[in-house]
């Protein structure tokens, strides 16, 4: 009896979950339901995880010995992963969030890889077709876990130049072609064939090649290509999901693992689109290393001018658009950002921000940082929106971007970012550009806006830059008074 | 519950599809909140966890079992309290109905053109 109800109790709740973790991602698909979207998906996913307890009414007989230490273990392992990364989640800086998304995704690659080592090193497949799906989903997971954190180590910065060397795309092939080896001797194994070596140490090697597949596809991959990657292994952990999903014969799993999978997949191929770029290109045709010259095509000087008179000017032009970068992301400049836009509309200047759709580190991630200053939606335009607009826009500020604004893209064949749509920002009749330094921009490559004769740079951290621009036009009030 | 391959094969084909739909039309604003909330979703993997390790019988499943509850709960709660940090600035902007319903009729316009 209590069996059969812990059972209906699971199969229900997984249900639920199924039904409401998909309607919660439709709300999260559309800003004005966006935040009760979460909440409707955290609803069926607490249901589904507190009842996988009652899994414990009904072990396997072998397991019945070591029922208390295992629930003891759940609850330990519950308490401390789930609060380590709740207090993370909650306490990190705005500007760190994407290499948080990175690691819980490399978390959720890790744990479908952990479930696949159970059941491979327990021999619990059950058949050679559930065998081959959970080799496939340990080896995605495993390398969705090592990708993961390398894409994490290169967001934080602890990691910073592409490895890149000869020959890199070969080796790669060879540990594909390796894995697929070594996956297809496990499977003769188990079926009672021979084996050259024995299945647990075949098991380590496929685990060991995954993750070291996953940390050599990063490795070299650098410039504006982490939003894609990111994306890419976001979409393989929900496929490895949904394949131990199907081990575990739990249907759950399969559909949420499924849907973020493809939803996943789909959100890649439009972010790689954005740059007009293939998926394949992203992950195999890199970005050349940084080259130091300024090439001959360019001509002209960089011109520095103070914060203060190009705020001036700004309080007296007629319309401004803004294009914000990951270096106001930085800096954490976007609320003094909207402190001396909120003066600029009230001196009756026509403000606008312009987005790149892969601006910052991650795709909309210039809209979060903008909608956390408060900065109202009908200021924000995206790129398709607006390019028409700066060849009648007075002027144009550039704050910490840089590869989205090049003009190589549109006309040099030779630069590694030609043909990725940029924003017109040198069509502009005037343009600002805040910048730390006289550095290169994230892909390396020197751009020739910041030469060009209308353009002048303000260097400095953005959020200091902005103080000064606010201080400017507010003296020139206080000065009219 | 028992899912045969071709049943698992019906369910992954319309998962699959579903999650194609659901995304669809989604405007670039919420790029980085969807990623970080299907990064929740597939957080779902922790009730397969817990599975196993309740159904762990050595030590070598109990210590694999207990990693994978660990990271499986970190996927959660993480992705989780980031997401609804990220959502939560969505909420604050005041007039958001009005020009949000104008805003997403231009982009799909935009889109047909």
């Amino acid at each position: 009896m209590l069996i059969s109800i812990s059972q209906a109790v699971i199969a229900l709740t997984g249900f639920v979950a199924a039904l409401l973790l998909m309607y919660g991602l439709k709300r999260m698909s559309s800003p004005a339901t966006a935040a009760s979207g979460i909440r409707v998906a955290g609803i069926g996913m607490l249901g589904a995880v507190v009842a996988a307890f009652l899994y414990g009414v009904r072990v396997e007989p072998a397991a019945q010995p070591h029922l208390w230490t295992n629930l003891g273990l759940a609850i330990v392992a519950m308490a401390v992963g789930g609060s380590i990364a709740w207090w993370s989640g909650k306490t990190v800086k705005m500007t760190a969030m994407p290499q948080m998304v990175a690691i819980y995704n490399g978390m959720g690659g890790g744990a479908a890889a952990a479930i696949a080592a159970v059941e491979l090193f327990g021999g619990r497949a059950n058949g050679t077709i559930q065998l081959i799906v959970t080799l496939f989903g340990a080896v995605i997971g495993a390398l969705s876990l090592s990708g993961s954190l390398i894409a994490w180590a290169k967001l934080d910065g602890i990691l910073n130049a592409p490895l890149q060397f000869r020959g890199q795309q070969w080796l790669n092939v060879v540990i594909v072609a390796v894995a697929f080896a070594i996956g297809a001797a496990i499977v003769v194994s188990v079926a009672g064939g021979p084996s050259l070596l024995a299945l647990p140490v075949l098991i380590s090697l496929l685990f060991l090649c995954a993750i070291v597949f996953g940390i050599m596809l990063t490795l070299p991959i650098g410039g504006a290509d982490m939003p894609v990657v990111i994306s890419i292994y976001n979409a393989a952990t929900g496929i490895a999901v949904g394949l131990e999903g199907y081990v575990l014969q739990n249907p759950a799993l399969m559909i949420a693992g499924m849907v973020v999978g493809t939803a996943g997949s789909l959100l890649t191929l439009l972010m790689a689109r954005a740059m007009n770029r293939s998926v394949f290109n992203v992950l195999f045709k890199h970005f050349g290393a940084a080259k130091g010259q300024k090439p001959s095509t360019i001509t002209g000087e960089e011109k520095p001018v103070q914060a203060s008179d190009a705020a001036i000017d700004m309080r007296y032009a007629k319309s401004v658009i803004i294009v914000p970068g990951y270096g106001l992301a930085v800096s954490q400049g976007q609320q003094k950002l909207y402190d001396f836009v909120k003066l600029l509309v009230a001196a009756g200047v026509s403000v606008k921000f312009a987005i790149h759709p892969v601006a910052g580190r991650m795709p909309g991630q210039m809209d979060v940082l903008l909608a956390e200053a408060g900065v109202p939606y009908d200021m924000i335009v995206q790129m398709a929106d607006i390019n028409d607009q700066f060849a009648t826009t007075d002027v144009a500020l550039v704050i910490g971007a840089n590869d989205v604004v090049n003009p190589a893209a549109r006309t040099d064949k030779t630069s590694p970012i030609y043909g990725m749509p940029i924003l017109n920002v040198d069509q502009a009749k005037k343009a600002y550009v805040v910048k730390r330094g006289q550095g290169k921009g994230y892909s390396g490559v020197v751009n020739g806006l910041f030469y060009a004769p209308d353009t002048f740079m303000v260097y400095g951290d953005a959020a200091a830059v902005l103080g000064q621009m606010i201080e400017a036009v507010k003296g020139l009030g206080a000065a009219a008074a | 519950m028992t899912v045969n391959v071709f049943a698992g094969a019906y369910i992954f084909m319309l998962a699959a599809f579903a999650g194609w739909v659901i995304i669809g039309n989604v405007p670039a604003i919420l790029h980085t909140p969807l990623m970080s909330g299907s990064n929740f979703v597939h957080g779902i993997v922790v009730v397969g966890g817990l599975f196993v390790l309740l159904n762990a019988t050595s030590v070598l499943e109990q210590s694999i079992g207990f990693v994978a509850v660990l990271l499986g709960a970190g996927n959660v709660a993480g992705g989780y309290a980031v997401t609804v940090r990220m959502l939560a600035m969505f909420t604050s902007s005041t007039p958001v109905p009005a020009h949000h319903a104008k805003r997403r009729r231009a982009i799909h316009h935009a889109k047909k053109a």
